[in-house]
């Protein structure tokens, strides 16, 4: 019988799986921040529970640190007292507990989701969990990932394992090839604006197909990453030599003759021929343009040629409302033209999109021009891996030269918890997840768009097509 | 975890599709080590008006007729987005027991039955009766009963609702999930030396 890689991940994780029960559902990695992690160490300490097992889980600071550096360092004064709180008790959980925690100044730091690719955490085959609903990034390497809730973060901690109903698949086919500066950022925001905001819910989502295929590790992790803005439990992308390629070497990934024989094991996972999918979608991306998002969800979405809709065209009432109510809080005009939109803000950044070949894009818009007067622009690396990586091949001077702000990583702006954040009415072109009310600061209006595109509008001061930039 | 059996309260409607967690709880109020104190939170940036203190009298939850609600009625794909677990912290220390809608996020759906909010899947066309009757009844009430999967309106009509059978069992006594895990740690130990076995590369890290 044909298995989808899904099926195979998720039978070879099972413990205990009896009728009239949920499945008791073992998990190799578990990643851990300081926003969602406090409650559920104290809940461990009040049952007097231990951490099952402190060598599979890695801790990192991520939404509360500071972008900025004083010296070279980061210090607590830069953020206010609750996010310096939030900071120290995971700090003081990482000891108490014995897990291994990437501190803010500890040259490995990053985002949750960019750090546990880059530093080989992250491996096919695994079951990988953390509170935290971008987890479906970790899908690109062709591993069961997914965000969980902070009881559910309690549970893995104590017991190493979740209780699981098991989900439906679905696949995603992706054919067709992106034209030049077209991303993966595209593709998914498009795949939401055609499928919907919760086409995936109760679905682990396999995204397959020559568009897939040929994406980079990045452009994979990009398009997992938003697995979750169209409702799935999870993404994931078969494993193949692009995989093993990005792999080798990272410093917690197998070493020598291990790698080998977890390379033939990897290679098992994709999905057999014939496998059986619950639900099977399938988009074309020939000539797909840059995406805008003009709405309060990552669906309501445009090409960057098009033009703001009008409600008045929306047969169905609830969403004719919703429309009405975006426009209203974003501040438009129905029949706006999309490149008549100004921004005051641009935010390069998240776990979306701040790896290295994001900022290699933006920068190619970027060079040898200026920030258009007025525009605030920040370059949030990742991880300080691909800040030192980008300083390194001269990125970090396009950027400062052009008048953008480089930043240290973290998840700053996308969540605004850190203190960088969007003031009320202050337009934003973002190459984050979510363009919800109030998401990047309260009032805050966020255009989701690709690197390339958030780089352009910092230049223009408005949106424009890249294709002829 | 709280149990929950059956619950005859007050409908609070809020006509919304994709309600998401940013919404339900906003990220200032994350900044926190503490499982409590999040009543204040629900909802702010659409409750009050600017300093999250006055109340927003256009906001639906403001109103007088659905002070004391217990069951909030909901549009379709509610709580997507985040897996804040602070969102069903203040759905429920504001009140709600309950939350009824056409669907659910599956991260926030989970988050419910770990914090005694009972999530209730209708369909559409059920959940948009259901609006109009509470929009057009002050002091509508309806009742849920989980042992019977039901939700009987002030009429006696009966909607059916679908449940997983664990979690409604789980739910009906107030389980301990991760006892119960831990009461089969047994099974779990044979599974990790099987799984060093035939992945070590997993057990490597240090």
């Amino acid at each position: 019988m044909p298995k989808s890689m899904f099926e195979k991940i998720w039978e070879a994780h099972v413990v205990r799986d009896v009728p009239g029960e949920s499945t008791i559902l073992y998990i190799d990695r578990h990643l851990v921040h300081e926003a969602t992690s406090p409650q559920a160490f104290a809940g461990l300490k009040a049952a007097g529970r231990k951490v099952r097992r402190p060598d599979a889980t890695i801790a990192v600071l991520d939404h509360n640190v500071p972008t900025l550096q004083v010296r070279g360092r980061r210090v607590l004064e830069l953020v206010d007292q609750a996010s310096a709180l939030c900071i120290t008790t995971m700090e003081q959980h990482a000891r108490e507990f014995g897990i291994t925690l990437f501190d803010m100044n500890d040259e490995r730091q990053g985002i949750v989701h960019i750090i546990g690719p880059e530093q080989g955490l992250t491996l096919p085959g695994m079951t990988i969990v953390c509170g935290d609903s971008h987890t479906s990034t970790h899908g690109a390497v062709g591993a069961l990932a997914f965000g969980i809730g902070t009881s559910e973060i309690e549970h893995v901690l104590a017991t190493q394992c979740l209780l699981q109903k098991k989900p439906r698949s679905m696949n995603i086919r992706i054919e067709g090839s992106l034209g030049p500066g077209i991303t993966a950022k595209d593709i998914a925001l498009y795949m939401i604006g055609r499928l919907g905001t919760g086409v995936g819910t109760g679905h682990v989502v396999e995204f397959s197909g020559s568009a897939v295929r040929s994406l980079s590790m990045e452009g994979r992790m990009t398009l997992c990453n938003m697995a979750i803005e169209a409702g799935a439990r999870a993404g994931m992308v078969a494993p193949d030599e692009t995989t093993f390629a990005y792999l080798k070497g990272r410093p917690f990934a197998p070493k020598g003759a291990l790698f080998e024989k977890a390379v033939e094991a990897w290679k098992q996972l994709p999905s057999d021929p014939g496998a059986h999918f619950d639900t099977v979608h399938e988009i074309n991306i020939d000539g797909l343009a840059p995406q805008v998002t003009w709405g309060t969800n990552p669906g309501m979405v445009v090409d960057v040629t098009g033009r703001v809709p009008d409600p008045a065209d929306e047969p169905d009432p609830q969403k004719r409302r919703a429309y009405e109510r975006a426009l209203e809080y974003m501040g438009l005009e129905p029949g706006q033209k999309i490149t008549d939109i100004r921004v005051d803000t641009v935010f390069i950044g998240s776990c979306t999109n701040s790896r290295l070949e994001d900022l290699r894009l933006a920068a190619q818009m970027v060079k040898g021009r200026h920030v258009a007067p007025g525009v605030r622009a920040l370059v949030v690396p990742g991880s300080m891996q691909v800040r030192r990586m980008a300083e390194e091949e001269g990125l970090a001077d396009i950027f400062r030269e052009a008048g953008f702000e480089w930043r240290a990583s973290g998840c700053s702006m996308c969540i605004a918890m850190n203190g960088d954040r969007l003031s009320e009415g202050e337009r934003c072109a973002s190459t984050s997840n979510r363009n919800f009310e109030g998401r990047q600061g309260k009032g805050g209006r966020t255009h989701l768009v690709s690197p390339p595109m958030a780089a352009a509008a910092a230049i223009a001061g408005h949106f424009v097509d890249i294709r002829d930039f | 975890m709280e149990p929950f059996t059956r619950l005859k309260g007050l409908v609070a409607p809020l006509n919304r599709t994709n309600v998401n967690t940013d919404e339900i709880t906003p990220a200032r109020f994350l900044k926190t080590i503490s499982r409590t104190g999040f009543a204040q939170a629900l909802f702010a940036n659409w409750r009050y008006l600017g300093d999250d203190q006055t109340p927003n009298p256009d906001f639906v939850l403001n109103q007088p007729r659905y002070q004391g609600a217990t069951i909030l009625l909901a549009g379709d794909n509610f709580g997507c987005g985040s897996s804040r677990e602070h969102a069903p912290w203040a759905i429920r220390e504001y009140g709600f027991r309950c939350v009824i809608a056409p669907s659910f996020a599956d991260i926030f759906y989970n988050n419910c039955f770990n914090n005694g909010i009972l999530p209730v899947t209708l369909p559409e066309p059920t959940v948009l009766e259901l609006f109009k009757e509470v929009e057009a009844t002050e002091g509508y009430t309806l009742e849920v009963d989980l042992e019977a999967q039901t939700v009987t309106t002030p009429e006696g009509r009966v909607f059916q609702f679908p449940i997983d059978a664990f979690r409604k069992q789980a739910m009906l006594q107030g389980l301990d999930n991760i006892g119960w895990t831990l009461s089969h740690l047994d099974e779990i130990r044979a599974f990790e030396e099987r799984r060093q076995q035939e992945a070590p590369w997993v057990f490597s890290l240090k």
